[in-house]
């Protein structure tokens, strides 16, 4: 069981080490100490492992994962599991800024609240945010699911594309082209999906959220705009 | 990029490790700004007394400024740190000193006015600034640092921060403004003074002239959401209060933490992490367009 204390080993060698790792490794249980805010912990890895990190980290945490399976027992900082593409990132505290952009894959777990523009410009990763978010979150959002227990901020999935975004409390604004859509049996399926991969069996009843998505009317040129430009 | 690091202790214990703290901080934030560091802090002081921090030039006597200073004023104490030296005065004969002083000493530069405040400001990295002004040996009740990777205007001791504008006030900006021009026209109509081209003194003079106003330091902050145009975090400090605001789409990060012994603002959880028991503090984001203030009574 390889344990890395961060006083001690550089981020640089830990993460080296953790790109060594081949498929079939052995060593799939991984523990890093005194993470103190450093950034850019755990990016890039792709084995199947499971990395726990104790303590809060700074930017980029997780960036570009696929397959393993990260812990933070603490808060996160700007752009935690940006670019993820499998594998699993879950955040015990809360995260700053840009939680999950452009995530491709897999599942980013927020157990605490996330700053502004989380899953910005999302492209089918799942995020499930046990808090609420802030403002600008899925901005630019491509695909995947965001899924939040609290409330959302402003703005909310301004200019979104194919994303979905269920949120259980109360959204303060909708951005550009963002509306409250109907639920299909296929969307309930899928938000009920994620909040199975997230642990909530039965705490949070498909039926307690309401579902955001485009409007799709910036997708073509409108001849009414036409004195715009 | 730029840091940002503050500390305002609630705990008394603490004070004399103020500057040990700030310090420990501040080099934390080096990354994000290699060009050159400054501090603010707010230590001991005396009702009757000013302090008037100098930045001095190479080769600048300060024997011969004390005899030549005794032809203004017959009491005055001076410390020397470095670059810097810190003339305290009775209250009475600031005025007349402050004015002696820009007319015949264009060689000196004056940095800070204050009762408490003491500003210390130079070009290179934080480690070297905080080691030669000898920081980490400085007590008192609040602090603010700053390391600046420079956008707006050079890389010179002057563009350095914290910036001050009034007695006892100073900021730190983290970020751009892009009305500052315009901005700075206004404030030089309604009387205020700038020595330098640079977009955050514009900030901290703004604040300056509201609170003149009368304003408190939270209404000058909330005003200053509808007047300066661009991205920024400020912190800022007065003789008793310490402050924080985002711009509305909180370009700029930020991080605090908040504990029964003190309220810490980094612009990375790195440089909180240097302080005591910060596992049992309480660490937020703070949010957009929001005014945070502390104040001692």
């Amino acid at each position: 069981m390889p344990m890395h204390d961060l006083n001690v080993t550089a981020v640089r060698a830990v993460n080296e080490a953790l790109h060594r790792l081949s498929p079939d490794t052995n060593e799939t249980f991984w523990q890093i100490e005194n993470p103190q805010g450093k950034h850019a912990i755990g990016v890039g890895i792709d084995a199947p492992v499971e990395v726990e990190i104790n303590g809060h980290v700074g930017y980029y945490c997780g960036g570009m994962n696929k397959q393993a399976r990260l812990r933070i027992h603490g808060n996160a900082g700007t752009g935690v599991a940006e670019n993820m593409m499998s594998g699993l990132v879950h955040v015990m505290g809360d995260a700053s800024q840009s939680a999950g952009a452009t995530g491709c894959g897999g599942l980013l777990i927020i157990d605490g609240d996330a700053a502004a523009r989380c899953g910005i410009s999302m492209k089918g990763i799942d995020i499930l945010v046990k808090g609420s978010i802030g403002a600008m979150s899925a901005f630019m959002a491509q695909a995947g699911s965001l899924v939040v227990l609290g409330d959302a901020g402003d703005a909310l999935g301004d200019s979104i594309y194919e994303a979905t975004i269920f949120v259980r409390g109360e959204v303060k604004s909708l951005g550009t082209d963002c509306v409250e859509k109907p639920m299909t049996p296929d969307d309930r399926d899928r938000l009920a999906d994620v909040l199975r991969r997230g642990g909530l069996n039965g705490e949070a009843g498909v039926d307690d959220f309401r579902m955001y998505g485009s409007a799709r009317r910036l997708y073509h040129f409108h001849i009414d705009n036409i004195t715009s430009y | 990029m730029c840091g940002i690091v503050g500390l305002f202790l609630k705990n008394k214990n603490l004070e004399p490790a103020l500057g040990d703290l700030l310090s420990r901080m501040l080099v934390t934030m080096s990354a994000r700004g290699p060009d050159s560091a400054g501090v603010a802090i707010y230590g001991a002081g005396d009702d009757d007394k000013v302090k008037l921090t100098l930045r001095v030039a190479d080769g600048t006597c300060v024997d011969d400024l004390r005899s030549e200073l005794f032809a203004v004023t017959s009491a005055f104490d001076i410390s020397i740190r470095s670059s810097h030296i810190v003339l305290s005065i009775s209250r009475s004969d600031a005025a007349t000193v402050i004015h002696w002083l820009k007319t015949h000493k264009s060689d000196l530069d004056l940095v800070s006015v204050g009762e408490n405040m003491e500003i210390y400001k130079e070009v290179g990295l934080p480690e070297h600034v905080v080691r030669v002004f000898g920081l980490s040996g400085m007590s008192g009740t609040h602090a603010i640092g700053h390391t600046r990777m420079a956008t707006e205007s050079a890389v010179t001791t002057n563009g350095a921060h914290p910036f001050s504008t009034g007695e006892d006030q100073c900021l730190v900006h983290n970020g751009s403004l892009s009305n500052h021009n315009a901005v700075r026209r206004t404030l030089r109509r309604e009387g205020m003074a700038f020595s330098t081209e640079n977009d955050s003194e514009v900030a901290a003079g703004y604040l300056t002239w509201r609170m003149r106003q009368g304003a408190s330091l939270r209404d000058s902050l909330s005003s200053s959401l509808d007047d300066l145009d661009g991205f920024f975090t400020f912190v800022v400090g007065t003789r008793n209060g310490f402050a924080v605001l985002r711009d509305p789409i909180a370009c700029k990060p930020a991080i605090m933490a908040e504990s029964d012994d003190y309220v810490a603002f980094g612009s990375e959880y790195r440089a909180l992490s240097v302080l005591p028991n910060i596992e049992r503090a309480r660490v937020f984001e703070p949010e957009p367009a929001t005014v945070y203030a502390w104040e001692h009574p």
